[in-house]
């Protein structure tokens, strides 16, 4: 498991786990990303943050700090999918 | 009024840039009014909608929002006109949600959280044009069906297709009261609700609803117990015994609505939508070129280095149009009042002058409001944010102060209002406070006079180049320490997270773009334009009255020799000395004095509270050369130069010393000296509070640093 800021940009990861009590993380819940969700980062902005972050059919921009939180087992090449309902 | 107030009330909700916006002007044309929410800086926008047979609703067109957590103004605004929890307004009667069609499953939350209402819904799928051309084909019937027969709309609000059938819909769904289906409760869920409604019947006697007790429950902030009275000593204890309770069913409470309502509308999205796997691959194409490494920064500076200019330069002509036909209506109606000089003076400086006070803003209001419209319609201005956000997040702003910074630094009304670009309303107000620092077009003939007056005769073109860029940038250097203190220690609002969505990119609409250029004008004109105005005649009143008639006949009398003209300056020059400002002036002279300034000075810059350029004609009058002088008046500048001190410790010294002339251009560049900005702040802050706050704050700061530098350089030369 890595943090999601950590991910090299084109990376794609599983979503594991984020922390629900941050209001970034709600947010972020509210979009849609929950976990089991493959995302990507599609690229970090010139000046290294914040980080562009592609799931669900979006594209959302997204501080560095605030990717902290959010775990993701990094996938080799896995192109974005259909997420599957989780419990 | 009348007979809107009989007509149902009908809310337009959905996640912000579906096209929400240009539904409600496509329902309901030119029929709208806009304005605040009291107390909170949410815009309220409602019109009239005509939904045939004779039956018209109320519009109102709710803030975008993703969620119903209320953790922003924004959504809380939402959560109350929808409960109904504001006086003023009559609770709506259904609800109609705008979806982007091309990301149905997100767009679907809120409504399935909105579902919780139960209140009569309807589904607008917007952007269709789109949605078709990514190849999506979206079933409607069975959506409609799969969510309890609520009528699902295709439309194109932008090109007008599909209108007719929102009509229809909300007719049908006020008649026949159709609820969505409802996601369904895992057991323990319910009982925790169970739990929380119990509680709050014996502790309040209110019966929460279905909605209000899930705000309970998910939501971190207090906002639905507050609504309810619901003391936190009292609610505490069931709170959480009601989330330990779904943590034993495998649930974290804060993570089990997304989570519940996700999978039902997974399952009710099930062979909707079909086709159109390929994500807006050209917006991907696009943004490897404007958000590239170096690329993307050398652009955006372009782009801003236009909208700059644009501002700054195209302006000045219709301004100077403006100021042009102001004159050329004075130049008509003050002969005519020749007799009466008082009203003459009353109709021309007072109404003429304050009339042209809010108009000459309106160039570079429309021309920042154009290129925001574009900047925002073709989706560059969430890159511009994304690009600049690590430079302004470290001191509590974020990437969308950029764009009201930058135009601060041509005039800080058009600065004040680009802010509503901002979504943070914490980031948001600390913007606000920072634009006036910013060094607007109207503090350059200050330092222009002073400069050349004084730092070029003495010490050469290049100090005086010096001088000039540091009076520039001495505003910046306050702006910044002031918002890191402002959203680190005083403002009590939650910080919103910097979660901004990248939309695709698109060709904006040259009618969107007009739109909102007018809407933002009529607004400022409406609101801050009639205080401006007003702060003119006060202000004229203040350096008219009290002023003897005879004034010019004692002059002329002790000075035989002056021509006609000479006695008419002068007398304009005792008029002030005499008014109450002129008296005022000398009054508090002493408060200036550590920075130097003389009663001169000092009633110049009194003077010059309504508007900092007014100094320039205000020393003209004080040193009899007229108003009209201007910064680069050869007359104003030798009078200034041989001025001295005629009484106290420095008699017989220049009143303009090296330290006088730097303290008076600090204390230009930091002093909330300008009238339309407070009343604009007032105006985008929901207030007077902040907006008074803005101005002590920068005029305590600009006499101290005025008084430090005056006293420091004195010291050392
Ligand atoms: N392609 C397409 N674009 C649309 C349509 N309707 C609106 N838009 C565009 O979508 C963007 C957002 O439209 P708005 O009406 O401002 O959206 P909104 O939902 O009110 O957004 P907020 O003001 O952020 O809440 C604008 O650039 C519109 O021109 C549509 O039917 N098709």
């Amino acid at each position: 498991m890595t943090p999601l800021s950590q991910l090299l940009p084109g990376q794609y990861g599983k979503l594991v786990s984020l922390s629900p009590e941050r209001a970034v993380d709600q947010r972020l819940m509210a979009l849609g990303l929950l976990p089991g969700m493959v995302l990507k980062l599609v690229r970090r902005a010139p000046l290294g943050d914040p980080i562009a972050v592609e799931f669900g059919g979006q594209v959302v921009s997204l501080r560095m700090a605030e990717a902290e939180s959010l775990w993701v087992d990094v996938a080799a090449d896995c192109p974005i999918q259909k997420p599957k309902a989780t419990p | 009024m009348s007979s809107s107030s009989h007509s149902p009330v009908v809310a337009l909700v959905g996640n912000p840039n579906t096209g929400k916006s240009t539904l409600f002007n496509a329902l309901t044309g030119l029929r709208q009014r806009v304005g605040n929410y009291p107390g909170v800086t949410v815009a309220r926008k409602s019109g009239q909608c005509d939904c045939g047979e004779g039956l018209k609703v109320e519009l109102i067109d709710l803030p975008g929002l993703y969620s119903l957590s209320a953790a922003s103004p924004d959504e809380q605004i939402v959560i109350d006109v929808l409960a109904g929890n504001l006086a003023q307004e009559r609770r709506p009667e259904a609800i109609v949600v705008v979806a982007d069609a091309t990301n149905l499953l997100r767009n679907l939350f809120i409504a399935s959280q909105l579902a919780e209402l139960r209140l009569p819904m309807a589904i607008v799928l917007n952007q269709a044009d789109i949605a078709e051309k990514q190849g999506l084909k979206i079933d409607t019937e069975l959506l409609s069906q799969r969510l309890g027969g609520i009528p699902v709309v295709m439309t194109s609000a932008w090109k007008g297709e599909g209108i007719a059938q929102v009509r229809k819909a909300i007719a049908s769904i006020l008649k026949q009261k159709i609820l969505m289906t409802q996601v369904v409760w895992p057991s323990e869920l319910k009982e925790a609700f169970g739990k929380i409604a119990e509680k709050v019947q014996v502790d309040t006697r209110k019966t929460p609803t279905a909605s209000t007790l899930q705000r309970l429950l998910f939501d971190t902030s207090p906002n639905a117990s507050e609504r309810l009275d619901w003391p936190m000593s009292q609610r505490e204890g069931v709170i959480r015994e009601a989330r330990d309770h779904v943590r034993r069913a495998g649930y974290n409470p804060l993570a089990a609505e997304p989570l519940i309502h996700y999978a039902h509308l997974r399952k009710i999205l099930d062979g909707v939508v079909s086709g159109g796997l390929v994500r807006a691959l050209r917006s991907a194409a696009v943004d490897r070129i404007l958000l590239h490494r170096i690329a993307g920064p050398v652009i955006f500076t372009s782009i801003m280095l236009g909208l700059f200019a644009s501002v700054f330069w195209l302006a000045k002509f219709p301004m100077e149009w403006i100021q042009l036909a102001v004159d050329a209506l004075k130049g008509v109606v003050a002969p005519a009042l020749v007799q009466y000089p008082m009203l003459q003076s009353l109709v021309a400086d007072g109404v003429i002058a304050g009339v042209g006070a809010f108009l000459v803003f309106l160039p570079q209001i429309l021309i920042l409001f154009f290129f925001i419209g574009i900047l925002e319609d073709s989706g560059y201005m969430a890159r511009a944010a994304f690009i600049m956000d690590r430079l302004f997040s470290w001191c509590g702003l974020n990437g969308k102060s950029f764009v009201p910074l930058l135009s601060g630094f041509a005039c800080a009304i058009p600065g004040l209002l680009s802010t509503r670009t901002i979504e943070d309303p914490k980031a948001r107000l600390a913007t606000a406070f920072a634009v006036p620092f910013m060094s607007c077009s109207a503090r350059f003939p200050v330092y222009a006079l002073m400069c050349a007056a004084f730092i070029g005769p003495l010490y050469g073109p290049g100090w005086e180049s010096v001088v000039m860029v540091g009076m520039h940038l001495i505003g910046l250097l306050f702006a910044v320490p002031t918002a890191f203190v402002l959203t680190r220690f005083v403002l009590r609002i939650r910080p919103q997270p910097f979660v901004l969505e990248l939309p695709r990119y698109q060709l904006p609409k040259p009618r969107d773009v007009l739109w909102r250029m007018w809407q933002n004008a009529a607004e400022f004109v409406s609101k801050a334009g009639t205080v401006i105005f007003a702060i003119t005649i006060i202000i004229w009143a203040l350096c008219y009255f009290p002023r003897s008639p005879e004034l010019a006949e004692k002059i002329r009398s002790e000075n035989p020799t002056l021509s006609a003209n000479e006695v008419q300056l002068r007398a304009q020059a005792a008029g002030i000395e005499q008014s109450w400002m002129g008296r005022f002036g000398k009054t508090v002279q002493p408060i200036f004095d550590p920075c130097g300034f003389d009663w001169k000075i000092t009633v110049g810059v009194l003077a010059s509270f309504p508007a900092r350029e007014v100094i320039v004609s205000t020393l003209g009058i004080t040193y009899s050369i007229g108003q009209d002088a201007e910064a680069d008046s050869q007359d104003l500048r030798q009078a200034m130069q041989q001025a001295k001190w005629m009484e106290g410790p420095r008699v017989g010294k220049p009143i303009f010393s090296l330290a006088a002339v730097l303290a008076l251009m600090v204390f230009f560049a930091l002093c909330s000296q300008c009238g339309p900005t407070i009343a604009t702040l007032a105006q985008e802050s929901g207030g007077w509070k902040w907006a008074a706050a803005s101005f002590f704050y920068m005029t305590f700061l600009a006499w101290v640093m005025a008084v430090i530098v005056y006293q420091v350089v004195v010291r050392l030369s």
